[in-house]
């Protein structure tokens, strides 16, 4: 029954057979836990269905195997390769390929063989063990009906010439072949591919001698494989892809020919043989061949001048460059390239008989070219913020020949004023929208942030804009909103007015702006539909679209003024009846290592980096998805990557040269909860003379929808002991800022025509801000309060709030009374010790801080208030001390009666 | 003495039909299942056709009389649920050495009478070790597909432990059948090969899948070709399939193997698929037309029947068998 050939057959839920013909297996191997640290999160999380997504992707990118291995101290292996492999069979999109099961524990990879019912590849067994172990192993894998990695490996150490090499492999294929009876086909020796050009001399013949026993196994050991890990033997040259991927070519080419038939190679790592640099190629080859004593040291000679240029912009940058002068402007646009700009406008402003042409032709093709991919996807926010960092570039050069001709003006298709409201101080969202908005041929007026609404009136008029922009963050601007709305209908205004910002909503603008204003009022909240919607609002007949819009935020508004009636509340008294309940008796309470304040005067920013939850940067710049899984996002991945180079850049730039100063203060106090829903507590204040202990009372607001029978109704207060049961508790303030120096920045960024960086510095503030935040929390979580001294989190943990104990914000669900901030400025003395100050909106300026409370009770918890009615507001106001209509205006968001917007 | 290798290479060996199929005819009641031993088995044991070699022997040794009557050369033995996994639905897991014991003895007993009547061309005994009714590659929950509700350790303990029985009970070859899912099968080639080396024999095993519907695949999901790559680490004496399908839809599955093994090849198909009443209804004819199509591509080295068939299915099967050389086995499988 013997054939003339054998071949290595393998199976998942479809078969693969390696003969000649298929020349070289793929082995993906990013659901290895030793080489992806995102798979290693991934499984260490329990994030099984992402971990599939990774196999999956593989699959889909064209590997052939894959290749899982759990080896990770901290984990279970032998459970993590069960489950895997359990939930690989139940996608027949993932299981149709075999896998190659890869520990370095046996146990592991039995676990493996016994889930799996396709024929696998173990990877791997050795005589490292000596004879009697590798037997009982290879034995054992012929009867799980799977194929091996033999690996050049013995009981002396692991074979590091050639004739090492090929004297381990002949004997452990003797002994498989011979005294195990393993099929010869089913073995594949991985001769050890080992890094080359390290400089030491030993090393010079390690990629020579692993093609050369490559050779003489194929020709000498009958039908057995060869198989190796491709990207080690360019390990010396991390971080220069351009060598490391003329390397691995290089390699995979004579390894190939040598007959190395499987592999594992990263194909992002690899460049096509025959587009590699001749040069480089003959440098790397005289590395691998061995050929010359001065082959590494030329190989680094020439590394060295490919260090820090990506090549492929080397090369098409001199192909655009060469292409006509309309060309390189829209492609400069449109790729965002600043390089040349300068000298391509001023050639076409020689050519143009009069120099504003070159803006309403040459610049607006381009232009137009940007706004058509934009708008059908092809390209993302911060491409075109950059485009439009060019085209501003290109307008400023511009500026004085057209100044200096009579009449020179160039001609908008609309002015439009943007401004975020009085007492906000937010305005990323609002200046994104701004760029766009220019890029699109709009003249934009921004007026900034914390605009009064009379200059917003006044200067709408005397400029006559055609559209007034408004936009805002916090709760308290959505009033002034529309406080301008109604302002703007008393003047008798007729311009559309655009509602936009985080705490802004459909809802909001069509009951609670709409009906003032007698105008078109449009919510916006993505910078794409921006362009859209101004576009509709300033066409000739744009009635039609105003007729439209007005008729659906009507239709809206009903149906939401009839879907919030719908929701039951109980009473106060109800609700404080069922408070969430803690047992005082046995509630672990910490005495805190150190009372009283603490300021931090300059934070090393540094210290922050890890601390950062990148996610919500990307949404920023409504690239959505998750950190770091959207740098792989298909649709935004490569814009996400770029972006976060970028960021990545401003913000060593930050680091090297301080250009942010981080400051913080924070303070534990003795505190208890008092009739309810107060928390009484006593400070010392950093700067008392003498021993003032003054009284604080935070108040907080307790829910009131009716839920399910023993589902409590939380109040922030329910977490401190009430001053009744005699314990004593305590609870943290804090303010963080890392905003000092970002207005500045910005400003420098904007005279350069830069908004791009201007933005970014903006949003990389608001993250370090809250990554101080997070730094901060675990700090007192650890040390000052301590009672978490022996907590380990990781910052993916932080970001999911993992931690004992919480650190709520007013103005955010569980508290969304602005006002505590003021308690919380003079418990703390803030805005004396850091600086940081409050709007009259209750906003913190510098914009980029954070501030809030810290309490430490295991059973604390983040929550919604939701809304409350009419008795928790007076029963508020008058332990406020304030007077019921100044109660509702700060608590109207959350208000039954006033239909109020929360978000 | 074991010379079906011999036999296998001069003919087309027959393989004996359905059991359940002969079993039906009988009409046994639940006394009959009992018989005296179970009289007072606390759970019901209608059903549980293999507890008949206890309780039933003679209409057991009856049905394989009548298929060496037809021209069988193989029976097999009345054990496809002879596992303590797939007797715990009657908790009889305790029985399970037993039942394969009485059952391998029996069938070899009858055999034997075939044998000794004409020596010329022996007849043999097929331990049919059966799927279980658990799958080890797919989850039973929807809501959990890491769960399984079997272990590889589980089945290669039950299924060595009914690899013992039969061998000792005299099976001339065991037949791991109607795989639906190859883990499962997997398990019990584990089981056989260490039986095998603990008692140092070598014994022929056939090992027969089972390709669910028209997508050519098994209910774990494997195409043809990938089931024979996870079933061939061991010498096998045969592949093949059965269940599930008819002779006709079986062929092109058939063809695949028969191109790609250098194995023996068997097949055991359905008489036809089911009719809406879940009864076969393909005739003995019928069914012989599809098995000449086989023969003429050279397909098989043992044919016979599953679901549906009798003895005047294998009757029919055996004379058009009688009439072709084997299939030879294809010097170079594995290229395609």
């Amino acid at each position: 029954m013997s054939k003339e050939n054998k071949y290595l057959t393998l199976s998942g839920l479809e078969p693969l057979i390696v003969t000649p013909e298929t020349n070289f297996i793929n082995i993906g191997e990013r659901t290895n836990v030793t080489g992806s640290r995102k798979f290693l999160r991934l499984i260490k999380e329990e994030k099984f269905e992402e971990a599939l997504e990774v196999a999956r992707h593989q699959v889909e990118g064209g590997a052939q195997i894959i290749d899982v291995n759990m080896d990770e101290g901290m984990l279970d292996g032998l459970e993590a390769m069960t489950i895997f492999l359990n939930l690989i069979a139940s996608e027949p999109d993932i299981a149709r390929v075999p896998l190659m099961i890869d520990s370095s524990k046996w146990e592991i990879i039995e676990a493996g063989l016994q889930v799996a019912q396709g024929k696998c590849i173990v990877n791997s067994i050795s005589l490292k063990e000596g004879e009697t172990e590798f037997k009982r192993q290879a034995k054992l894998v012929k009867r799980y009906g799977a194929a091996v990695v033999v690996m050049a490996f013995d009981e002396v150490g692991q074979a590091d010439n050639y004739q090492k090499r090929i004297d381990i492999c002949k004997r452990s294929y003797d002994i498989l072949v011979n005294d195990v009876g393993f099929a010869p086909q089913d073995i594949i020796f991985d001769p050890n591919i080992f890094p080359v050009a390290t400089g030491m001399d030993e090393h010079r013949k390690n990629a020579l001698d692993f093609f050369n026993a490559t050779k003489w196994i194929r020709e000498n050991l009958p039908y057995a494989n060869v198989s190796g890990g491709v990207s080690n033997v360019s390990f010396s040259f991390r971080g220069n892809n351009t060598v490391r991927e003329a390397m691995h070519s290089s390699f995979l080419y004579h390894a190939i020919k040598n007959g190395m038939n499987l592999g594992i190679v990263n194909p992002a790592l690899l460049e096509i043989y025959d587009e590699i640099n001749p040069d480089l190629l003959k440098c790397v080859e005289d590395v691998l061949f061995d050929k010359r004593d001065d082959a590494t040291d030329r190989l680094l000679e020439y590394a060295e001048t490919v260090k820090d240029n990506k090549k492929e912009q080397i090369e098409t940058v001199q192909e655009w460059r060469s292409e006509p002068l309309q060309s390189r402007i829209t492609h400069a646009l449109v790729k965002g390239i600043d390089a040349f700009i300068l000298e391509d406008v001023e050639e076409a402003r020689l050519a143009a008989s009069r120099p504003i042409e070159v803006i309403e032709i040459n610049l607006m093709i381009g232009m137009n070219v940007v706004g058509d991919l934009f708008g059908s996807g092809k390209m993302f926010l911060p491409q075109v913020v950059k485009s439009a960092r060019v085209m501003k570039k290109a307008v400023a050069y511009l500026q004085p020949f057209i100044e200096a001709e009579k009449d020179g003006k160039q001609a908008f298709s609309g002015k439009i004023l943007m401004a975020t409201v009085k007492g906000d101080v937010h305005d990323i969202g609002k200046n994104i929208v701004s760029v766009v908005l220019g890029c699109n041929n709009y003249e934009i007026i921004d007026l900034g942030v914390m605009v009064p609404p009379e200059k917003i009136i006044e200067i709408a008029k005397k400029e006559q804009v055609d559209i007034i922009g408004l936009s805002g963050l916090i709760t308290p601007s959505l009033d002034e909103m529309v406080y301008v709305s109604k302002e703007m209908e008393k003047q008798n205004f007729k311009i559309p007015l655009i509602i936009g910002g985080a705490t802004t909503s459909k809802a909001h603008t069509s009951v609670k702006i709409a009906p003032h204003y007698n105008d078109t009022v449009v919510h916006i909240n993505d910078a794409s539909r921006a362009v859209t919607v101004v576009g509709n609002l300033l066409k000739k007949d744009s009635q039609v679209f105003k007729g439209e819009i007005r008729a659906e935020y009507n239709k809206f508004r009903e149906q939401f003024l009839n879907r919030t009636k719908q929701k039951e509340f109980r009473t106060l008294e109800d609700a404080r009846a069922r408070k969430f309940q803690i047992d005082w008796t046995t509630s672990e309470i910490v005495k805190p290592r150190q009372l009283g304040i603490q300021a931090i005067q300059d934070f090393d920013i540094t210290k922050l980096e890890s601390f950062i939850d990148w996610s919500p940067f990307f949404r920023s710049w409504d690239l959505h998805g998750k950190y770091p899984e959207i740098l792989k996002d298909k649709i935004v991945g490569e814009q996400a990557t770029e972006l976060f180079a970028d960021a990545k850049e401003l913000l060593k730039k930050v680091i090297d040269q301080k250009l942010l100063k981080a400051k913080a203060i924070f303070g534990i106090f003795p505190a208890n909860t008092i009739n309810h829903d107060d928390i009484e507590v006593s400070s010392v204040r950093l700067s008392a003379v003498e021993d003032n202990e003054e009284t604080y009372k935070f108040l907080t607001l307790r829910q009131q929808l009716k839920k399910r029978d023993g589902i409590p109704n939380h109040a922030l207060a329910d977490f401190i002991a009430p001053k009744e049961t005699g314990i004593q508790d305590y609870i943290g303030a804090f303010c963080v800022s890392t905003g000092f120096g970002t207005a500045a920045l910005a400003k420098q960024f904007e005279a350069d025509n830069d908004d791009y960086n201007s933005i970014m510095i903006k949003a990389l503030a608001d993250r370090l801000a809250e990554a101080f935040a997070e730094y901060l929390h675990k700090e007192v979580r650890t040390k000052h309060w301590a009672y978490a001294a022996s907590e380990t989190l990781t910052n993916q943990d932080l970001i999911k709030e993992e931690y004992k104990g919480i650190r709520p914000a007013p103005g955010y669900p569980a508290c969304p009374d602005h006002l505590e901030k003021i308690t919380i400025w003079k418990l703390l003395d803030v805005e004396k010790e850091i600086g940081v100050t409050l709007t009259e909106s209750l906003a913190m300026w510098p914009a980029a801080s954070v501030s809030g409370y810290y309490f430490g009770n295991k059973e604390a918890r983040y929550f919604g208030l939701g809304k409350i009615k009419e008795d928790q507001l007076l029963d508020y106001a008058k332990r406020r001390r304030i007077n019921k209509e100044e109660a509702e205006k700060w608590l109207s968001p959350n208000l039954v009666s006033s239909l109020g917007f929360n978000t | 003495m074991n010379t079906i290798n011999e036999a296998i290479q001069k003919r087309i060996l027959v393989l004996d039909g359905a059991m359940g199929t002969m079993l039906q005819r009988y009409k046994f009641t639940e006394a009959d299942f009992r018989g005296e031993r179970f009289n007072n088995y606390p759970s019901p044991l209608q059903g549980n056709n293999d507890l008949l070699s206890l309780t039933q022997p003679k209409a057991i040794a009856d049905i394989h009389r009548k298929y060496f009557e037809a021209g069988a050369d193989i029976v097999e033995t009345n054990t496809f649920s002879g596992t303590t996994i797939a007797m715990a639905d009657y908790g009889m897991e305790d029985l399970v050495y037993e039942l394969n014991y009485e059952s391998a003895k029996i069938a070899k007993q009858v055999a034997d009478e075939f044998t000794k009547q004409n020596p010329d061309r022996p007849r043999f005994v097929a331990g049919s070790i059966g799927p279980t009714n658990r799958t080890a590659s797919l989850s039973p929950d929807v809501n959990r597909p890491e769960y399984r509700a079997i272990t590889f350790k589980e089945l290669r303990i039950a299924y060595k432990q009914q690899v013992e029985a039969l061998l000792d009970g005299g099976v001339d070859v065991l037949l791991v059948e109607t795989i639906f899912d190859t883990l499962n099968a997997k398990a019990a080639l584990f089981a056989i090969e260490e039986v095998k080396e603990e008692r140092n024999i070598t014994i022929p095993i056939m090992v027969s899948g089972t390709i669910t519907d028209a997508s050519g695949r098994t209910l774990s999901g494997q195409t043809v070709e990938a089931f024979l790559a996870s079933v061939s680490h061991i010498p096998l004496l045969s592949v093949g399939f059965n269940c599930a399908l008819g002779a006709e839809q079986l062929q092109p599955y058939l063809k695949r193997l028969a191109h790609e093994t250098e194995f023996y090849t068997s097949a055991h198909p359905n008489a036809g698929l089911p009719n809406a009443f879940g009864e076969y209804e393909e005739s003995a004819e019928e069914m012989q037309g599809y098995i000449e199509s086989y023969l003429k591509d050279n397909l098989i080295n043992i044919i016979g029947g599953c679901c549906g068939t009798n003895p005047d299915h294998i009757k029919a099967i055996a004379e058009v068998a009688a009439k072709y050389k084997p299939r030879q086995i294809p010097v170079q499988a594995g290229t395609s």
